[in-house]
């Protein structure tokens, strides 16, 4: 899938707007080593149909917690190399609290619930990632009304 | 029924999809449906060997083991997910 812009995807989340008082934004990028490994690429693996309906409800959360007035987030797929972008948050409030908290809340919970996987190119071999019970934890933080699924 | 396999899962199995007129005789879950598919031959019994790494979704909504199966569903089993 296509790289995105940052800087245009702000301009466009926030454009014609003026009630919107602040945008936070998040970049996530392919690292080049893991556990000392080099990293020479990494393939996102997506489930075609979930991927969007999930990424969808973890936006209509987030719209339902914080007064926001945008958000925008796009997940790549298919083979990155270090240093290419993978996924992009960008929310959008009136006030700067709001945009942090729902930034942060909108990548917790797309790691552990958007069906998406990693497939890492090591030295050693293809090797898919695990997932992390630091991830588990950092969704945890945002407990609440989710009941209704299995992703713990 | 559709049944589709992802990431290490679809890996094992050898495949990423599998089709069912019905839904097999004894298979009233996604537990049963597992259980059933593990006894396979081939690799399915090495991609469910574990299942507390196993995920499942109905019909492209998370759902537990207990959650029933149909002739109709789009059943998905896949392992914790990594994106982000």
């Amino acid at each position: 899938m296509e790289d995105f812009d940052p800087g245009d995807e702000i301009e466009a989340l926030s454009a014609e707007d003026t009630s919107i008082g602040g945008i936070a934004s998040f970049v996530g990028t392919v690292r080049g080593t893991d556990d000392g490994e080099t990293v020479a690429a990494m393939t996102l693996e997506h489930y075609p149909g979930m991927t969007e309906k999930a990424l969808e409800h973890i936006v209509t959360e987030a719209e339902g917690r914080w007064p926001l007035k945008g958000v925008t987030v796009i997940h790549r797929y298919g083979r990155l190399e270090p240093g290419e972008r993978i996924v992009l948050v960008v929310t959008a409030s009136a006030h700067r609290q709001a945009a942090f908290d729902a930034c942060a809340f909108l990548m917790d919970w797309l790691k552990t619930k958007a069906p998406f996987w990693k497939l890492e190119e090591k030295p050693s071999g293809a090797e898919w990632v695990d997932a992390r019970d630091s991830d588990d934890a950092a969704a945890a933080r945002w407990a609440g009304k989710d009941g209704e699924n299995g992703t713990t | 029924m559709k049944v589709l396999y992802f990431a290490w899962m679809r890996e094992k199995v050898g495949h990423g999809k599998d089709t069912f007129d019905s839904v097999p005789d004894g298979v009233s879950t996604v537990g049963d449906l597992i259980a059933y598919l593990a006894g396979l031959q081939g690799g399915y019994a090495a991609a469910f060997a574990d299942q507390s790494v196993v995920r499942a979704a109905v019909n492209q909504t998370y759902v537990e083991l207990s959650h029933p199966v149909a002739d109709g569903d789009e059943v998905a089993f896949f392992p914790p997910v990594t994106g982000g």
